[in-house]
């Protein structure tokens, strides 16, 4: 049995382990994998993710565990500080000595940290490691103790440096990125891209200083400023440096490898250094004189040196490597390919600037016009996945190559279709998975699904870019196959949410049970299915969640909002956001009994964090006391009509936006839908409700109200469509209850009224026929189903708290009156919230 | 980390010592769970009456640490009879616990017989 060591744990270092675990040949050998880190690898790429959730496990690629299952010996917190090659042995910081038969160095790069005079001062930090970050976020804390608008500055505009940003603006810390260079990511953007991402960056809330070379650091022991020239100073009380890598090759300098000139281990495209024994991937290999900064490669170094080691010599290295790129910046598209920028000698660019709505594509082709050659997408890169294609395949583009960044015209995008793409098209560079993987796995039956091919192939599970390509080609292939992609609302059912309205309204089910046992597959539901139904028996039968309390999602079921220590919130219903003193008064009383946390929510109401299940009644008596009622804030149901002033109080105002508003949200307060629904209304212009953010969206105008409909924030916010413009009340009810009734009719389980809205055939125009022109001639129908919900309404608080039957479901435990002792609570401004989650 | 999981450990019907009268049948929704204190553990119980079957597991989800379990959906998931955690919709086996949808740790199971109307749940001593 031969023995391999591997250098370094990092993203490359645990990408070979997992490469070589999967072959049949591992058995002969025995790997030890040394981590410097006291952790295993984790994905660096998405480190910017541990200031959201600051959860270090959620970035591992595998556990501890999966190394002992592997067989494979890892050891963290140890520097391999001596490799002897004579005698084939390294040696650690802890002198203890191993040997190998074959080492494969992976030790990665380390941040750059530019000479500049006073570089050392305390607040100065790196970001290359969680420690790294929980060292600055307990620096920021300290800041923002003392000084609560305390700045903090990042030394270099590139990919990570605009992340450290980010993360900076995070902390609650003003963000400054000081650049050298005159653009920003000067090696992925040309100066125009650059120009509109830093637009974009500005808008964000980002100060971006650009052409700026640092002259010294300030500071007595701690930073408090950057100079740059004599008078040009920028006071920042913290820095965090990101003006590149340098790879960690200090083992191959001290064991003597060819090195090159600027550093790096000198590899050929075996991923052999200049001895036989050893290998060096990643960012320590200097392959074609460059060091290649981005995770692919290193992950297909991996894979070379895992073949040559077990004897499949054949594997090498190509020789040109994509440095294609597309990530989310701060929430911002930017993406480049092949080459980004170009001579004029070698072909033309086709460029679209938008600086309005901060877009810029431009692509580069060959000067016969017949071949893709590269190009920048800042602001929308939706058509990275197939420019990226067509560039790597060299496959044909259209007559006017202005087609492929042009925005979609009507009858959608101007590509052609994904199965168009070669069998060997690369669509997940991060694993390798070629398009006649991924329908070879559908073809051979392996695969039914997308979550079998994701399963299968591993398509996807890298930086995750290609999904939409994956899911796109999966759908494609089933479809060639005859198999239906079906669009059912579960397993248990072969059928999808309209099938199921019209069963339930025609053979008048009452229960679950009765929808499974006659028309479903056998099984027993499930957390998919079973909301569904019980959403559909409310907009049929006019249900409350009460009825049939264990189908329902389980904020249903307790009526109120499972939240992050498995508390609740109690969002009692203020109509139009309008409530009287008395009232608030009340809200403050209860909130200070129960000891509650209160926040004003976004759609002007007041959210009561914090009750345990069994406090849940006791909080809601006293508030239907006090004349409030249930707030449906846990329903895919109607939450909130937001108003402004209106005509009220306002002098601007037209209309009365506050009245209609109330008149509106009673009217639909508890009616089930496929998803939450939210209104606004607006009197004037200046639009203050947002109400064109909304489900429907009123704006009041000369002669009348302007009906939006279709908006809503959330991931991908839209903006609600101009629907119908100066009509009464009168109509505005009659058209809104129609769209409403529609919309529940036929939309998908859990699709908001946005995305309904943008696929329904014959988009607005439709809407309009048979809203407003009746052209199906269901309107009447549909406005009496309405009608009828709205008169059926009930507080489902006040059923539940007047029956001694439902308030059973309250207690914590059905054995005991004691309360759930696992909840911990830390103080926050004067009020509390959950302990971190761990 | 994990203090609290620990305690969980699965119990299999053999090796019951213990049996716990937790509770009557009647407090526990048809197809649905409730939450029985013993000592100090918390337990899932759930009256799983489409496949006129009890089942019990720990009430706590590994995923965060929360003890909310036993007010999940239940149903079954290719067959096997589940339970979906509220918070974030992870789906587990009630019969050995398994994480149906990802890679968390399996959760605790228990066994459970019905005498007289009365739920009992099995404990190793």
């Amino acid at each position: 049995m031969k023995t391999i060591i591997v250098v370094g744990n990092g993203m490359v270092g645990y990408k070979f382990c997992e490469k070589i675990a999967a072959k049949e040949e591992s058995e002969n050998f025995k790997i030890i994998v040394f981590g410097e880190e006291p952790r295993p690898a984790y994905d660096r790429v998405h480190l910017s993710e541990f200031f959201e959730n600051q959860d270090a496990k959620a970035l591992e690629m595998a556990p501890a565990e999966w190394y002992t299952e592997n067989n494979i010996d890892l050891i963290v917190g140890e520097l391999v500080s001596d490799i002897n090659r004579e005698e084939k042995t390294i040696t650690t910081v802890k002198n203890r000595e191993f040997s190998y038969d074959y080492l494969v160095l992976a030790t990665g790069s380390s941040a750059f940290v530019p000479p500049i005079k006073g570089v050392e001062k305390d607040g100065v930090f790196v970001y290359r490691t969680i420690e790294d970050l929980e060292g600055m976020l307990a620096y920021a804390a300290k800041l923002k103790e003392k000084n609560p608008n305390a700045k903090a500055a990042v030394l270099g505009g590139g990919l990570l440096g605009l992340e450290a940003g980010k993360a900076v603006m995070d902390m609650g810390l003003e963000p400054h990125i000081v650049e050298f260079a005159p653009k920003l990511m000067p090696r992925q953007l040309d100066s125009r891209s650059s120009q509109v991402l830093r637009l974009k960056l500005e808008s964000i809330g980002l100060n971006i200083h650009l052409s700026k070379a640092t002259n010294q650091i300030l500071g007595d022991k701690a930073i408090t400023g950057m100079e740059f020239g004599e008078d040009d100073v920028l006071d920042v009380e913290m820095l965090v440096v990101s003006a590149g890598i340098r790879p960690r090759d200090e083992l191959g300098k001290s064991s003597g490898l060819a090195m090159g000139t600027r550093g790096g281990i000198v590899v050929d495209n075996k991923m052999q250094t200049s001895d036989p024994n050893i290998y060096a991937i990643g960012e320590i290999a200097l392959y074609n004189q460059m060091i290649y900064g981005l995770v692919a490669p290193g992950y297909d170094m991996a894979g070379v040196a895992v073949d040559q080691i077990i004897g499949n010599t054949k594997t090498l290295m190509p020789d040109e490597i994509d440095m294609s790129t597309k990530l989310k910046l701060i929430g911002v598209d930017v993406a480049s390919f092949g080459e980004p920028f170009m001579p004029a000698s070698k072909g033309h660019s086709i460029i679209f600037e938008n600086k309005t709505q901060h877009l810029y594509k431009r692509i580069n082709v060959s000067l016969d016009g017949k071949t893709l050659l590269g190009g920048i997408l800042v602001g929308d890169a939706t058509d990275y996945s197939m420019l990226h294609q067509i560039y790597l395949n060299g496959m044909a583009i259209p007559e006017d190559p202005a087609q492929l960044i042009l925005p979609a015209t009507e009858g959608g995008g101007s590509f052609g279709d994904v199965m168009d793409l070669p069998d060997e098209a690369q669509i997940c560079s991060c694993e390798n998975v070629t398009k006649g993987q991924i329908c070879g796995t559908i073809e051979s039956g392996e695969s039914k699904d997308l979550a079998d091919v994701v399963g299968c192939t591993k398509a996807g599970t890298g930086c995750g870019g290609c999904k939409p390509m994956v899911k796109d080609l999966t759908e494609a292939t089933l479809k060639s196959l005859g198999i239906e992609v079906k669009d059912t609302v579960c397993e248990h059912f072969d059928l999808n949410r309209q099938d199921l309205y019209k069963i339930i309204q025609v053979k008048g089910y009452k229960t679950f049970n009765e929808v499974l046992d006659n028309h479903g597959n056998g099984g027993h539901g499930c957390e998919l299915c079973k909301p569904v139904v019980a959403s559909l028996m409310a907009s049929i039968n006019a249900d409350t969640a009460n009825k049939e309390y264990a189908i329902q999602d389980s904020n249903d079921r307790f009526l109120a909002n499972i939240q992050r220590n498995g508390t609740y919130s109690v969002v009692p219903r203020v109509p139009g956001g309008e409530i009287t003193p008395d009232k608030l008064i009340a809200l403050g009383e209860i909130a200070k009994k129960y000891d509650l946390y209160t926040k004003v929510t976004g759609g002007v109401r007041i959210d009561l964090f914090g009750a345990t299940l069994n406090q849940l009644p006791l909080i809601w008596k006293d508030l239907i006391d006090h004349g409030f009622e249930s707030g449906h804030a846990y329903g895919k149901s109607l939450r909130t009509v937001k108003t402004c002033v209106g005509s009220t109080w306002c002098r601007y105002g037209m209309d009365e936006s506050v009245s209609f508003g109330i008149e509106l949200e009673n009217r639909y307060r508890g009616i089930r839908a496929p998803h939450k629904i939210k209104g606004g209304v607006s009197g004037c212009i200046r639009e203050c409700a947002e109400a064109r953010g909304k489900d429907f969206g009123l704006i009041a105008v000369e002669g009348g109200w302007n009906l939006y409909l279709g908006g809503n924030g959330g991931a991908t916010p839209r903006h609600a469509e101009l629907f119908a413009e100066q009509i009464d009340n009168k109509t505005v009810i009659k058209y809104i209850d129609r769209y409403l009734m529609l919309y529940m009719r036929t939309a998908k389980p859990l699709q908001r009224t946005a995305a309904w809205q943008e696929r329904l055939e014959g988009g607005l125009d439709y809407l309009k026929e048979v809203i407003i022109e009746d052209k199906l001639g269901i309107a009447e129908d549909l406005e009496n189903e309405m009608q009828t919900l709205v008169n059926k309404f009930e507080c489902e608080w006040t059923q539940a708290i007047n029956d001694p039957e439902m308030m059973k479901r309250f207690n914590h435990f059905v054995n005991s009156e004691e309360e759930d002792d696992n909840l911990v609570f830390v103080p926050l401004r004067e009020q509390k919230m959950p302990e971190k989650w761990i | 980390m994990n203090i609290v999981s620990d305690k969980y450990k699965t119990v299999k019907p053999e090796d019951v010592t213990v049996w716990f009268k937790a509770a009557p049948i009647t407090v526990f929704p048809k197809d649905g769970g409730a939450c029985v204190k013993y000592k100090d553990l918390q337990i899932a119980v759930f009256n799983f009456e489409r496949l006129n079957t009890w089942y019990a597991c720990q009430n706590l989800s590994p995923e965060k640490q929360e003890m909310v379990l036993s007010r999940g959906m239940i149903g079954d998931h290719k067959g096997t009879p589940m339970v979906a955690c509220p918070l974030h919709k992870k789906i587990f086996s009630l019969e050995n616990g398994e994480n149906l949808n990802g890679d968390l740790e399996a959760i605790a199971t228990y066994p459970i017989k019905i005498e007289s109307d009365f739920v009992y749940v099995g404990f190793e001593e």
